[in-house]
């Protein structure tokens, strides 16, 4: 454990990348004692003013705060994210674990589910999906979270068919512990490193995949304010509202990188050979 | 070879039929079951109405078996059904016409990013935390994190609102029909130089990063220590026999990391007003046009499962130890 700290200590990007993180976070949590105006007011008399003094990003057209909007917007982005993560996680780890502890049959048939749900490309599932359900921040939890536990699920079974193998689990097999203790008191602590890894590293896929809906429209439904629907309001206003357009995309780039940064920080202050198994969900959207 | 393409082929079979079954089963979420607490964005009368064209369509009102078999034998015969929408057209028919231009833009794509993501990566690892290495890596991260609807804004910002340079929507000008044959062809080629800047940006960050990766690992083997012993040009060593080990686990990497390729068209074609398959998706969800949101989520994965297999096959053509490491199996 102080290995892995100061191994994180020494990498100095992971470290900017965690404070952003943690900054993110308190101003999410705070955005109603720092919003300087209500983020669902309009005021007819400033649609669309650039930012100023008053309104440091500027205004939407029903003249609403951007600033104010964009810190509520934090709110949601990062709920989704770890929401989201939390579901996909937890379904990654019991589908896993399933698989690597029992294998045959079961680790069979749940090996060829993460192959089939692999084929669907993952943007269409979600439309799909969401075209039948009624949108809300609940339902794209659920449906990001739904469809994205497949990386974990594989990750988990390979820790598992390594661990299995160990003279700490045949030993308590030997004594005659349940299925269930081992895999929970036993394996399960053992193999978390590199699940909570690719947590860290899939909270901002889901953010982006969040924002990619709600700019679509079928993401977090207005007047809630989210990074993706603001730009889906700036869209329209291209022409004279660049603020509107610019400043979101930038937060969404910011939280996106710095999670990034931190979590493949942790990553390697773990154990850099998990480079190559980790690596591999991060790019899959 | 053939025999593995074969086995491979044989294998697809039952993720193909699992496709369809998921598919089949996303229709059960619909709303509008008699009496259902009614909410949102539907008023009670059309999603009564919704839920009867869908019970007609689907014989929702029959058992669950009954229901699948006949529609997972209208699909064999690749009858997806009519459009809800008013024009009532087959859904293979909207879609067929659709599907060129996204498979267009998706291959362009791919060759644009392995062709730039080869010579990046590999230069990037041969010369290793150099200044070049550090500004790839740094574009590798911003690249990641950068939503592509945004990027596309932006560029839709610069060089379309700001500069004037390029058209930002569709496929044709305004004036198509008066231009000469190669103007029409340039006039084409600008409409979709955005879109494909905009996803091929992500990618490549990916790709480039990757190639670097396994660059690194190859450059590292004995036999590349062996093949520089011999006094083989520094060239002949990388370019040959570095390249081609590093360039496999790629294949692999490309195949897997198709679905993305193809869900990232729905971005893009509906932010550039491109008639694909991502932009009838999305009108489709609107619209609630259940047969044409289905029809594409069938044809979309059953295309990324061929590609997988296709690139499943290249790989085992490319590395004779799949093959082997195949036969030994059986």
């Amino acid at each position: 454990m102080r290995a892995f700290w100061r191994a994180l200590r020494r990498n100095r990007l992971a470290l900017v990348g965690g404070v952003v993180v943690v900054c993110l976070a308190a101003l999410a949590i705070l955005a109603p004692a720092i919003a300087p105006w209500d983020p669902n007011r309009p005021d007819v008399k400033k649609i669309l003013d650039a930012p100023s003094g008053v309104h440091p990003l500027g205004t939407d057209q029903l003249g609403r705060d951007v600033f104010s909007r964009m810190l509520y917007g934090a709110r949601v982005s990062l709920a989704v994210g770890f929401v989201s993560i939390g579901i996909s996680s937890l379904i990654g780890i019991i589908l896993g674990a399933a698989a690597g502890y029992n294998g045959g049959v079961v680790d069979a048939t749940i090996m060829r589910l993460v192959d089939l749900m692999l084929v669907f490309p993952r943007f269409f599932l979600l439309l799909a999906v969401l075209a039948f359900l009624r949108p809300s921040i609940w339902t794209i939890m659920a449906v990001i979270g739904l469809t994205g536990w497949m990386g974990v699920a594989r990750l988990v079974r390979a820790e598992f068919l390594a661990l299995k193998e160990r003279e700490f689990v045949i030993w308590s097999q030997s004594i005659g512990a349940s299925a269930f203790r081992i895999v929970w008191r036993h394996i399960l602590p053992n193999a978390m490193a590199p699940v909570l890894v690719a947590m860290t590293l899939g909270i901002p896929a889901a953010i982006l995949t969040e924002s990619g809906l709600s700019f679509l429209g079928l993401g977090v439904q207005p007047p809630h304010a989210s990074w993706g629907n603001i730009l889906n309001e700036g869209k329209d206003a291209i022409e004279i509202g660049w603020w509107l357009s610019v400043y979101p995309g930038l937060a969404i780039l910011l939280t996106v990188l710095s999670y990034n940064l931190f979590g493949e920080g942790i990553r390697d202050a773990l154990d850099p050979r998990l480079r190559q198994s980790v690596g591999r969900i991060v790019t899959r959207r | 070879m053939f025999l593995y393409a074969l086995r491979r082929l044989l294998l697809a079979i039952p993720l193909l039929i699992g496709i369809t079954f998921v598919s089949f089963l996303v229709i059960h979420l619909a709303p509008g079951r008699p009496g259902e607490v009614v909410t949102g964005d539907l008023s009670p009368e059309s999603q009564r109405e919704l839920w009867q064209l869908l019970e007609k369509e689907y014989d929702l009102d029959k058992p669950l078996h009954v229901q699948y078999w006949k529609w997972l034998t209208r699909l064999v015969r690749l009858d997806f059904g009519k459009s809800f929408s008013p024009d009532a057209r087959p859904v293979l028919q909207k879609i067929g016409e659709r599907l060129p231009i996204t498979l267009l833009l998706n291959v362009v794509e791919m060759l644009i990013i392995v062709a730039l993501a080869v010579p990046i990566g590999v230069y990037s690892a041969t010369r290793q935390y150099s200044m070049f290495d550090k500004v790839t890596t740094v574009f590798v991260f911003v690249g990641f994190a950068t939503p592509d609807f945004w990027l596309a804004l932006l560029l839709m910002i610069l060089f379309g609102v700001q500069l004037g340079w390029l058209p930002i929507s569709g496929l044709r000008s305004l004036n198509w029909e008066y231009l000469s044959f190669w103007r029409q062809q340039w006039d084409f080629a600008g409409h979709l130089l955005l879109p494909i800047l905009v996803a091929t940006f992500g990618g490549l960050a990916g790709f480039s990063r990757y190639m670097r990766q396994s660059m690194l690992e190859v450059v590292r083997q004995d036999y590349i220590q062996s093949a520089r012993a011999k006094g083989l040009a520094e060239r002949v060593v990388i370019g040959k026999h570095a390249l081609r080990n590093a360039m496999l686990p790629i294949v692999t990497v490309l195949g897997l990391s198709l679905p993305g390729l193809i869900g990232g068209s729905i971005i893009v074609e509906s932010i550039f007003a491109i008639p694909g398959m991502g932009q009838l998706m999305v009108q489709a969800v609107f619209e609630r046009d259940y047969p044409v949101i289905m029809g594409n989520l069938v044809i979309v994965s059953t295309l990324t499962l061929f590609a997988n297999l296709l690139a499943d096959v290249t790989y085992s053509f490319v590395d004779p130890r799949i093959r082997v490491g195949a036969r030994r199996r059986r």
